[in-house]
C-alpha cells in the first residue's frame, strides 16, 4: 500500500475521528451501544455502507449535474442501505429486530453524506473506497469504547459472557443500571473527547468570553 | 380522544426524540447556540413532521405493505423493501416543495426558516418518525398526533438546550471540554430529567 493510501485510511481513525472531531453521526453511536454484539453489526453495516457510496459516488461523479447531486447521492446511499437491512434482515434476524429503525438511519447518518459530498465527490474511486473504510472504522473506534463501557459496567458482561458476576446471579459486582440508559451514553461521549482533546491541544475550541485576569492592582483607584 | 392525547404526550416527553431517542443530535448539536435560532429550527422541524410523517404513512399503507396494492389488481405485491428509498424521497421532495411554496406565499417566514430547511433532509428525527411509524404501524390519525408530537418534543429539547448554552459560554469550562464536551455533558443531565416523564401515561 502506497503511503498515501494509508494516510487516508489511518487519519479518520484518530486524528479527524468523525464523531469526537467532526460531530457527525453521533445518533447513531448513542443509541446502538447498550450492547456490544449489536454495535459491532451497526459498525459492519455502517462502514459496508459509507466505503462503497464514497466507491460508487465517486465512480459517478463526473457524470453528476451539480444541481442534483444531493438526490443522486441519497438514492445511491439508501439503495445501499436497503441491501444491508435485507442481508440483516436474512441473516440476523434477532439483531436486525434490536437495531430496529436505526439501519434506515444509517442513510440520514452524516458521515455517509459528508464523506462523499466532501472526497468522494472530488477524488478517484480507489482513495475514496479507502476513505470511507477509515471513517467507518474511525466512527466504530468510538463506538465500540462506548458499547464497551456500557455492556461492561451496565450488565456485568461482554458479547452477552459474563465478565463481571452480578450481586442478582450471586456474584460481587452491582451493576450500574444507569450505563444501560439515555444519559450514560452522553456522559461516555462527553468524556471521551475530552480525554482525545487533552492528548490533541490543537483540537481545543476557543473560548469565546475569556475570563479577564483580576485587574485589582493596576486599573483599581 | 384520550388515545390520541396519551399518544401526543408520550412523544414529547416520555420518548422524546433528541434526549431518549437520540436522533437529530448533528443539528441538535450544532444549531443550539442562540435561542432564536433553536427556535426556527424547532418550528421548522414541527412542520415538517407534521406533514412527512402522516404522508409518508399514506405512502406506506396504499403502495408499499404486503398486499397494498390490491386496488391496483397487484394483490401478491409486496414492496415495503423499497420503504428507505421512498421515505428519504418524500421527506426530501417536500422540504423543497415546502420551501418553495414558502419562498412565494410567505415570505417573512420564509426569511425566517430558509437556511434550516434543506438542514432537515438529513435530520435523523425525521427519518426517525417515520420509521417509527411504520415498525409500530400507526393508523393516519395516529400518525397526524405522532408526528406533531415527535417535532414538538424535538423542538423542546433544542431550545432548552440553547437556553442552557447560552448562559453556559461565559462560565469557565476546562480546556478540553470546552465547546463539544459540554455540550454532551449537558445533554446528558438534561436527558436525566427527561428520565423522570418515563412512565408517564394519561
Amino acid at each position: 500500500m502506497s503511503e498515501m493510501s494509508k494516510t487516508i485510511l489511518i487519519k479518520p481513525i484518530f486524528k479527524e475521528n468523525p464523531i469526537a472531531l467532526q460531530i457527525l453521526g453521533v445518533c447513531s453511536a448513542l443509541a446502538v451501544t447498550t450492547s456490544l454484539q449489536v454495535t459491532l453489526v451497526m459498525c459492519i453495516a455502517l462502514t459496508t455502507v459509507t466505503a462503497f457510496s464514497n466507491l460508487f459516488i465517486s465512480m459517478l461523479r463526473n457524470n453528476m449535474p451539480g444541481s442534483i447531486r444531493i438526490i443522486i447521492q441519497m438514492t445511491v446511499i439508501a439503495s445501499l442501505v436497503i441491501l444491508v437491512d435485507q442481508i440483516l434482515k436474512a441473516y440476523a434476524y434477532e439483531i436486525s429486530k434490536q437495531l430496529s429503525v436505526f439501519v434506515g438511519l444509517i442513510i440520514t447518518n452524516c458521515i455517509v453524506m459528508g464523506r462523499a459530498e466532501a472526497f468522494a465527490m472530488k477524488n478517484p474511486p480507489i482513495p475514496s473506497f479507502l476513505d470511507g473504510i477509515g471513517n467507518g472504522l474511525g466512527y466504530s473506534l468510538v463506538l465500540i469504547i462506548v458499547g464497551t463501557l456500557r455492556e461492561l459496567f451496565g450488565a456485568g458482561t461482554l458479547f452477552g459472557i459474563t465478565i463481571l458476576p452480578t450481586v442478582a446471579n450471586g456474584g460481587w459486582y452491582q451493576p450500574n443500571g444507569l450505563m444501560l440508559l439515555a444519559p450514560s451514553a452522553f456522559f461516555i461521549i462527553g468524556f471521551f473527547i475530552w480525554i482525545l482533546r487533552e492528548r490533541n491541544v490543537e483540537q481545543i475550541e476557543k473560548n469565546e468570553f475569556p475570563m479577564s485576569a483580576h485587574t485589582a492592582e493596576k486599573g483599581a483607584h | 380522544m384520550e388515545h390520541y392525547l396519551s399518544l401526543f404526550v408520550s412523544a414529547v416527553f416520555v420518548e422524546n426524540m433528541a434526549l431518549m431517542l437520540f436522533l437529530g443530535m448533528c443539528t441538535f448539536l450544532a444549531v443550539s447556540k442562540k435561542v432564536d435560532t433553536a427556535i426556527g429550527l424547532g418550528v421548522a422541524v414541527v412542520v415538517v413532521q407534521a406533514i412527512t410523517v402522516p404522508v409518508n404513512n399514506l405512502i406506506f399503507n396504499y403502495l408499499l405493505k404486503d398486499g397494498a396494492l390490491a386496488w391496483a389488481g397487484l394483490s401478491e405485491m409486496d414492496l415495503s423493501f423499497l420503504g428507505f428509498l421512498c421515505y428519504i424521497g418524500v421527506i426530501a421532495g417536500i422540504v423543497q416543495i415546502l420551501e418553495m411554496f414558502l419562498d412565494k406565499f410567505v415570505p417573512a417566514l420564509y426569511n425566517a426558516l430558509g437556511i434550516f430547511l434543506p438542514l432537515i433532509t438529513v435530520n435523523c428525527a425525521i427519518m426517525g418518525a417515520s420509521l417509527f411509524m411504520v415498525e409500530r404501524s400507526y393508523t393516519f390519525p395516529e400518525s397526524v398526533v405522532y408526528g406533531v408530537g415527535a417535532g414538538v418534543g424535538w423542538a423542546l429539547a433544542i431550545v432548552l438546550m440553547a437556553g442552557i448554552r447560552e448562559k453556559l459560554k461565559y462560565s469557565d469550562v476546562p480546556q478540553g471540554l470546552r465547546g463539544l464536551g459540554i455540550t454532551f455533558i449537558t445533554t446528558g443531565l438534561m436527558s436525566l430529567g427527561f428520565m423522570s416523564f418515563s412512565g408517564l401515561t394519561l
